[in-house]
Parts: C-alpha cells; sequence; structure tokens
C-alpha cells in the first residue's frame, strides 16, 4: 500500500506549499507560446522523477479505483501510480505494459479528461490525479532509460496473422498477437508506419521518434513490417487468406469528408489529412529540403472544432500565418478537442471563431480561395449526440479574408478493402460491420477494429478494440483450431 | 527499395524507365498507375504504368520531365534504386468488347494509352488510334500504338509529321464517317477537355484518365479531388478514369497550378546545386589529373 503522506512529504521539500495545505495536482513544464509558435518541438517537456512522485503520491489508491472503469483498455492505474510514487520506475512500466503496450503514445493522445480522470475520486473536492502525466512518463523514462524491454512472448503457435493497417489498432493487434505466440505480419500503405499518428498527429505533440520506438520494439517482438503495400489493390484479402490463418483489417477512417458547399475545389481548400500530411508524413514545412512543397497561407481558416482542427491551426501558426483560425459551428463546451489541445491554441494565438459555419468559398481568377462567407449559429435543441444542435441565424452573413481554409470535419472510412472484398459487409457509410462477440467480419476469418468500425474516433478507442480483437482472434484459433496451419498448407503445396 | 533495370530518353523530355517491381507487375491492369518516391526528401508523385512484365516481374513507367522531381528522376542511372514504389493503384479501365472504340493520344499520355489499346484490341474491339503532338520530335511510341490498333492517325501541330492538324480534327473525322461506342482519350487536360467537347456532339461515350495532384494514391488526402458531374470524386480511388463529358477541366487545371511557384523555386534550386556539384567535381578531377602529373614528372 501506497502512503499518500509520502507524496506530501516530498511535496513540501519540493514545492514548499504554504501551510498543511493538499499538495495541488503537479503541472507540467512547456515550452513558452511565444516561442513555440516558431517550431515543430513537442510542446510539453514532461514531468521530472521528482514531481513524477509528488503527483504519484496525489492517489489515494482506491480499493475500487473508478478510473480503471473509465479507461478503454483496462490499464491497472493505481498499481502503476503506487509503483511511480514508491520510485520504482521500472516497476511502473512493467506494471504498464501488461495491460498497454503504446504508454509513450497513450498518455499524449488519450482523452483522459473525459476518461480516467474524470473518475478519478479526487476530483470530486480538488482535481484529479494527472493520470495521463504519469503514464506519459513512465514510458518516457523508460525510452530514457535506453532499455526498453520486449515483452516476454509465448512459444510459437504457428498461426500466421495478417495485420492490414499500422496505426493504433493495428500496432495494438500486432503486439498482442505476437506476444501470445503468433506470426504477425504488419502491412501498412504508406513508407511510414503508424498511420496516423505519423501522418496526421504533428511532431508538436506526438514525436515521430516516439512512434518508431515502439514500432522498433515491435519488430523486435518479431513482427515483420512491409511498406508501400496497399492490401486490396498490391493482394486482395482473400489472398492473404491463402496464406495467413486470419486477417485483421485496421484501416482507419482515412477519407476526408468535405462539406459539400460552393467554392470547396478552389485551390487553397485542403482537406486536414493532406495539409497535416503535406506537412507531418513529407515534412513540407522544411521545403525545399524536402520536395513537397504546401501553400503558406497568411490567413488561414480552420474548419472544426476536434483535435485535427487544432492541430492544422497549429501547425499553420507554424508555418507562418499572420492569422490563425478556427471556424466552429457550436460553442467551445461542446467542442470534442482535448482541452489541453484548445487551450494549447489558444496561448498560440489562435483565434476563434465560434457559433459561426462556412456557406461558401470565394475565389479570384485563377481559381485561389480568397474570402469566405459565414453564417452566425445559435444553439438550439440537442441533437442524436445530446450536443445542443446549431441553428443558423437569419441574415447574420459575414465574410473573412482567408488564402487558405482547412476542413477538418471529419473522415469517412477508406473503401479501398470493402471495394475489392465484396462479402465483407459494410454500413451505409462503409464501415465494417463485425460481430459484437467475435469481432469477426461477415467473412470467415477476417477481423477489424477501429476508426473502420466506430468512424473517426479516437487513438484510444482503436486501441482498445484492437486489443479486445486480438484476444478474439485467439479465441479463433483456439475454437476453430484447424489441426493444419497456413504454414503447414503452403509446406504442402 | 525498387531496382531500375533500364533508363532511356525517347524524345527531348520523355524518359522510359523499366523498375523492379514483381507483385506490381503481376497485378496491375491497364489503367493502373503508380506512386513513386525517390529518396528520403522525395516527393511522391503519381505515373501511369506504361508496360509491366509479369514474368520478369518489371513495370514500364513513363515519363515526362516538368518539375524537380521528374528531371531529378531522369538522373537515376540503371542500377541505382527508387526509394519507393506503391500500386497498381486506381481502377483498372473497363477492357470488354465495345465494337469500334476510338482512342486518343496525345503527348505523354500515349504511354498510359498504350495498354488500354493493347487490352481493348484484344477484347476483339476494332480500334482507330489518334495521336498528336506539338512536333515530331516529341511523338512517343508510334510504332508500338500502330502494331495494337486496326488503324493509326497520326497528327502534329506544326505539321512536321503526319497530319498538320489538333487531334479534334480526326476525331470529329472519325465520329462523322462510323459509328463509335466508345472513346477513350489521355494527354493534357486541354486536349481531353477539347476531345469530349468533341465526342459530345456525336453523343460518344467519352472516358478520359486524370493526372491531378495527390499524396498518398489511397483515398486519404482528398488532394486530387475533381468535380465529375457536379460532385465532387477521388481521382485516385474513384479514378483515374472518369466520363469526359462530366469533368469539370478548368477546374482541373487550375488545382494542377497551385503549386507552380514553389514547383519553380524546387527546382530551379535543384539545377544550380547540380550545376555547384558538377563544377566542385570538375575541380576535384582538375587538381587530381595536376596531381598525378606532378608525380610522373617527380618519377
Amino acid at each position: 500500500m501506497a502512503d499518500p503522506e509520502t507524496g506530501q512529504a516530498v511535496a513540501d521539500e519540493t514545492a514548499a506549499p504554504k501551510k498543511k495545505e493538499r499538495v495541488p495536482r503537479q503541472p507540467m513544464p512547456e515550452q513558452d507560446p511565444a516561442v513555440r509558435r516558431h517550431n515543430f518541438n513537442e510542446v510539453p517537456f514532461g514531468y521530472s522523477e521528482e514531481t513524477a512522485i509528488v503527483e504519484a503520491g496525489r492517489c489515494i489508491q482506491c480499493k475500487k479505483p473508478l478510473c480503471v472503469e473509465g479507461c478503454p483498455v483496462r490499464i491497472d492505474i493505481p498499481g502503476f501510480i503506487r509503483l511511480i510514487a514508491e520510485g520504482d520506475f521500472r516497476g511502473s512500466i512493467r506494471k504498464m505494459k501488461e495491460t498497454n503496450i503504446l504508454p509513450a503514445i497513450c498518455g499524449r493522445v488519450c482523452p483522459q479528461e473525459t476518461q480516467c480522470e474524470i473518475k478519478c475520486i479526487l476530483g470530486k473536492k480538488f482535481e484529479p490525479v494527472a493520470i495521463g502525466r504519469l503514464e506519459r512518463f513512465i514510458a518516457d523514462w523508460e525510452r530514457a532509460s535506453g532499455e526498453v524491454e520486449v515483452p516476454e512472448i509465448a512459444k510459437p503457435t504457428g498461426k500466421r496473422v495478417a495485420v492490414v493497417g499500422s496505426g493504433p489498432a493495428g500496432l495494438t493487434v500486432a503486439a498482442d498477437l505476437a506476444r501470445m505466440g503468433h506470426h504477425v505480419e504488419l502491412f501498412e500503405a504508406l513508407h511510414k508506419p503508424g498511420g496516423v499518428l505519423v501522418y496526421g498527429i504533428p511532431e508538436f505533440r506526438m514525436p515521430k521518434a516516439i512512434v518508431n520506438a515502439e514500432v522498433h520494439t515491435l519488430e523486435r517482438m518479431g513482427v515483420e513490417i512491409h511498406y508501400d503495400f496497399v492490401v486490396g489493390k498490391l493482394e486482395t484479402v482473400d489472398e492473404l487468406l491463402g496464406r495467413f490463418d486470419a486477417v485483421f483489417i485496421g484501416t482507419g477512417a482515412g477519407l476526408p469528408w468535405f462539406m459539400g458547399i460552393p467554392g470547396e475545389d478552389l485551390v487553397g481548400v485542403f482537406s486536414a489529412n493532406e495539409y497535416l500530411t503535406r506537412s507531418n508524413l513529407m515534412r513540407a514545412y522544411d521545403f525545399p529540403n524536402a520536395d513537397t512543397p504546401m501553400l503558406r497561407g497568411r490567413h488561414v481558416a480552420t474548419i472544426g472544432g476536434g483535435n485535427v482542427a487544432m492541430d492544422s491551426a497549429r501547425t499553420a501558426v507554424r508555418l507562418g500565418a499572420e492569422k490563425s483560425y478556427i471556424i466552429y459551428r457550436r460553442s467551445e463546451v461542446e467542442m470534442p478537442a482535448r482541452i489541453e489541445e484548445i487551450h494549447h491554441a489558444q496561448q498560440e494565438g489562435v483565434e476563434f471563431h465560434l457559433l459561426t459555419n462556412p456557406i461558401r468559398f470565394i475565389g479570384d481568377e485563377k481559381g485561389r480561395v480568397r474570402q469566405m462567407e459565414l453564417l452566425r449559429m445559435e444553439l438550439g435543441e440537442p441533437d442524436a449526440s445530446g450536443r445542443r444542435r446549431p441553428v443558423p441565424v437569419e441574415g447574420s452573413n459575414y465574410t473573412l479574408d482567408v488564402d487558405t481554409v482547412i476542413v477538418a470535419i471529419g473522415n469517412g472510412p477508406n473503401p479501398l478493402i470493402p471495394q475489392t472484398t465484396p462479402d465483407i459487409e459494410t454500413k451505409k457509410w462503409g464501415n465494417i460491420i463485425v460481430d459484437e462477440k467475435t469481432m469477426m467480419t461477415t467473412k470467415q476469418g477476417v477481423f477489424a477494429a477501429g476508426d473502420i468500425v466506430l468512424g473517426a474516433a479516437t487513438v484510444i478507442l482503436a486501441m482498445g478494440g484492437g486489443r479486445d480483437t486480438a484476444q478474439a482472434i485467439d479465441d479463433f484459433f483456439h475454437i476453430d483450431d484447424p489441426t493444419e496451419t497456413a504454414g503447414e498448407r503452403e509446406g504442402a503445396q | 527499395m525498387y531496382k531500375i533495370l533500364m533508363h532511356e530518353r525517347i524524345t527531348a523530355d520523355v524518359y522510359r524507365m523499366v523498375v523492379e517491381a514483381p507483385l506490381i507487375a503481376r497485378k496491375r491492369r491497364a489503367g493502373q498507375f503508380v506512386v513513386i518516391r525517390i529518396d528520403e526528401n522525395g516527393e511522391r508523385i503519381p505515373l501511369t504504368i506504361g508496360d509491366a512484365d509479369a514474368e520478369a516481374g518489371t513495370i514500364t513507367l513513363v515519363y515526362q520531365t516538368v518539375g524537380k522531381t521528374t528531371e531529378h528522376l531522369s538522373t537515376r542511372e540503371v542500377g541505382d534504386f527508387l526509394m519507393d514504389v506503391v500500386g497498381p493503384l486506381g481502377k483498372p479501365t473497363e477492357i470488354r468488347n465495345y465494337g469500334t472504340t476510338l482512342c486518343v493520344g496525345g503527348g505523354i499520355g500515349n504511354a498510359p494509352l498504350l495498354p488500354i489499346v493493347q487490352a481493348l484490341s484484344a477484347a476483339g474491339n476494332k480500334v482507330v488510334t489518334v495521336i498528336g503532338a506539338r512536333t515530331k520530335g516529341l511523338l512517343i511510341l508510334e510504332n508500338e500504338l500502330r502494331a495494337v490498333s486496326s488503324e493509326l492517325i497520326v497528327c502534329t501541330d506544326d505539321g512536321s509529321y503526319g497530319r498538320k492538324a489538333l487531334v479534334t480534327e480526326p476525331v470529329r473525322e472519325v465520329c462523322e464517317r462510323e459509328r463509335v461506342d466508345l472513346c477513350v482519350a489521355i494527354g493534357p487536360p486541354i486536349m481531353m477537355k477539347k476531345v469530349s467537347e468533341a465526342t459530345k456532339e456525336y453523343e460518344v461515350h467519352t472516358v478520359v484518365s486524370l493526372n491531378s495532384i495527390m499524396i498518398d494514391g489511397t483515398g486519404m488526402c482528398g488532394g486530387c479531388r475533381v468535380t465529375v458531374g457536379g460532385e465532387t470524386r477521388f481521382t485516385c480511388v474513384d479514378g483515374p478514369e472518369f466520363d469526359g463529358h462530366q469533368v469539370d477541366f478548368d477546374q482541373l487545371m487550375k488545382r494542377l497550378n497551385a503549386y507552380k511557384e514553389y514547383e519553380q523555386e524546387s527546382l530551379e534550386r535543384w539545377r544550380r546545386m547540380r550545376e555547384e556539384e558538377a563544377a566542385t567535381h570538375a575541380e576535384t578531377e582538375c587538381r587530381l589529373v595536376e596531381e598525378i602529373e606532378k608525380v610522373k614528372q617527380h618519377g
């Protein structure tokens, strides 16, 4: 058992609080907004060992921890935090990795405030334990220690699994299945691994080195990775089933939505995917050293209120925009972005135009966007999502001068696999249908999870889905238990 | 890594390259393309697959030098590697026996046209092929196309070879003289636009193959979007072939010019770097020769 007083004592030494106040939630030091506006380096520096121990000491080690219930992958939160409080960092990361193989990523991109931290009992009276920051700390500590341990791997089962897509869902499935002793091969369409973690989430929020380190661990676990491999085109799912015992589809929500309003195809109007991919994956911020160019707008408007919108607006700031606007049709309360991202955007000078919605884009003779026309909104009755529905205010039209517009209103499922695998059934918008219990698609031996099933959601939900699916695939092998494996079939031919 | 097995210049600014890519060679069908990246700093560009040899495990890429990346590509030598070749992407051409087909190629468009003409002929179509170029020296794949077409009409803008005409002239003539069941036009956007306008008068269904700017080629970025029949479509996953009578070519041309200034900057910088490199190299060589002379003189 951890002694909450331990934390108190340490805090007294380092933070020198007044009187006998409760130790406050420890802030995480970060780059000054004025400086970080001009660079792509990660914004928060993370906790020091001392601060982490202080923060971990705040956890009161509930017998029935509610935080764990809030976690999609059910990390033993009090467990790993107790070990940090005790200074046993190695023990803590081992505890963490029992349930979460990618803590450096989750610690950075999970919406903790709506998952684990919102359930923290301390939050009722004080501020919740900074679970996300501690998760990030312990993962970063391990990487900095230079000794990233490869999880123990069960003895080979002889089963072969093809994992399509190396984003959060695919990485999780691959790691879990490899740990169970199955042979895993990852198929990635792009030239780098990580999916949305590398093409979508910017360096200042998700350093590529971290993704690479996690992928390197997978390789050390024996997972083979094929790049430039577009499943559906180069090899269909049916063909993969000829040489694998199961196929997992984690191809994500990779088809950007547009608004369908006039002028959307003007030069200077981008999907957030394109804007971010140019900057992140293709390093267009380093043009002309990198060959991929991107339009460096002076007045940039990003439409949307999610994390992707914040990432885009903040990227525009770093690329030298004089004005970077967020255009969102509801109010700040309804914004789906992580609170931290909204704060960071505001600190960096992003201007929020709330309760307003574009109705058309206006271009010049060269077909380049120059202005957008907007309509003010007010909040009406709650809609199906429970959020109050924005209703246009008649006659409230106004225009805004812009030379770049980034549409960040979400993504549909990538169509390539459903297009080329007719017996995988999808819902109306193309999301793959899976059985809730077996996680199997309508095609025997083919499984799916992440955004291709859920629609555009979060990294951690994709990981949670990946974890459940890995277990389901393992169960499938045991129930199905054909005496011969794909390897044996190939050998017999 | 994808090895370059053959590389040759076929006109002033058009090159043919054979690359080792066994899986793509086995899978590709007429009308499909690949996305390539030369090296770690390279951009991703789409190139149509001109030909493939499934047995040898190779694909043929025919490209024109238009900017930094293609000019850089033209300096790659046999035995060098391309860092990435992704494909086959896009939907293949719908090949069946239509009856009489009219295939129109302009400039570099003859390269992607060739496998389509081959496939249409093999499917039993009568294929009338019309090809054009600004001038004789820029005409490519004439003999290859002649070999697989029922009839080949060649024209040049300046009359230096074949007929002095734009391709639309013979296109109209063929439509006048016989019933055409399908037209396939591939070339610069302005040429595809004009051909589509011409065939529309004769109500001949016309397929064009678009060369939009794209990054991933798998539907993810949406950079290649084009308006077809009033709807936004993605060239990479919905195309590259669309109904020419429905495509908004004017918009396509504007979008293709989106990065013009950047492309110019990149190209000029690269040429400058090449020159500097060559100068340094020449200087080093001179010194080397001098040193050798010295050593010789001093015995």
